[in-house]
């Protein structure tokens, strides 16, 4: 997933948490990076369409952006249930993170043959928990 | 979130070889269960695209071993291929592509899924200054020497492809 992909599907779960647009701040603290390098971002989305800026308000996607956003959003969701799933990483939250960025979308493609996602993705991913609330865990299951 | 494009620990490099080695077993799996879906007579009558899926599915067997060689060699712990494996082989046992030319853009799409997954993790190796447990010339000439055949695999279905038009 390519670095703007990255940028637009933080705002895309910024703005669903806010019910508004999402401030440069946080949009720094949650990619990680300085506000600065926020701002250059959010300049070049806007200059193709994807979003748009208003001061002291925050940066709200376009409709074309939201499509970015929500396929970005699709292969993250398929690294994280590859890792929870077939991996069985415990820790699958962080290493999708760690990993989305030299992930590609065709090889996300190949890994979501073999698993189960729900028809809803990615409406059902739940940006509190950051992963789908359908989401089966091995280690979260009630003992038996 | 990181936005950084880079293999930063050993932790990380195993398990984007473990997804290398999971791609390669779909690869082989479709390879294989693509070659079986030709019927018996149809077999006979395109011997290139018979030996093109036998010659896929034991590339990526051998790609698969190369992986699982250094990822061996790691300080990481390991994780069972085994239910890897099966769970693959129940995920390819149900899909059967229409026709010869499903099956040759499906074989198209596996070699350049597999070709821009090493070629990513080579770039992301290379961006990265920390420390592997496994040589990292040794490493990257292991990747590069698997990405050539990858790419060379491509090249190989684009002609059949183009001859066949």
């Amino acid at each position: 997933m390519n670095t703007a992909d990255q940028y637009l599907k933080a705002i895309y779960l910024i703005q669903q948490v806010e019910d508004g647009p999402a401030s440069t701040g946080r949009l720094a603290d949650t990619l990680d990076v300085s506000p600065a390098s926020a701002n250059e971002m959010i300049g070049k989305l806007e200059s193709r369409g994807l979003a748009e800026h208003e001061k002291y308000k925050g940066v709200s996607l376009t409709e074309e952006g939201i499509v970015k956003a929500r396929d970005a959003l699709e292969t993250y969701c398929v690294i994280e249930r590859f890792l929870a799933n077939v991996l069985a990483v415990d820790e699958f939250r962080e290493e999708a993170r760690e990993l989305e960025p030299v992930i590609d979308d065709l090889v996300a493609e190949r890994l979501d043959t073999i698993i189960d996602r729900n028809a809803e993705c990615p409406d059902c991913f739940d940006p509190e928990s950051d992963a789908c609330r359908y989401l089966e865990l091995e280690s979260e299951r009630p003992a038996d | 979130m990181s936005v950084g494009h880079r293999v930063a620990s050993d932790h990380q490099l195993a398990r984007l070889l473990q997804i290398g080695v999971v791609l390669e077993e779909v690869v082989e799996a479709r390879a294989y269960h693509n070659y079986q879906s030709l019927a018996d007579e149809d077999r006979k009558l395109d011997p290139e695209i018979e030996t093109l899926l036998e010659e896929a599915a034991e590339e990526s067997a051998d790609h698969r071993e190369r992986l699982e060689t250094v990822i061996d060699e790691l300080d990481a712990e390991s994780i069972p291929f085994e239910d890897i494996e099966t769970l693959v082989e129940a995920k390819y046992g149900q899909t059967k592509p229409e026709d010869f030319d499903g099956v040759l853009y499906d074989q198209l799409c596996n070699e350049e899924t597999a070709y821009k997954f090493y070629d990513d993790l080579i770039e992301a190796i290379e961006a990265s200054d920390a420390e592997f447990s496994v040589d990292r010339e040794h490493l990257l000439k292991e990747l590069r020497e698997i990405r050539e055949e990858e790419a060379a695999g491509v090249e190989e279905v684009t002609q059949i492809m183009e001859t066949r038009e």
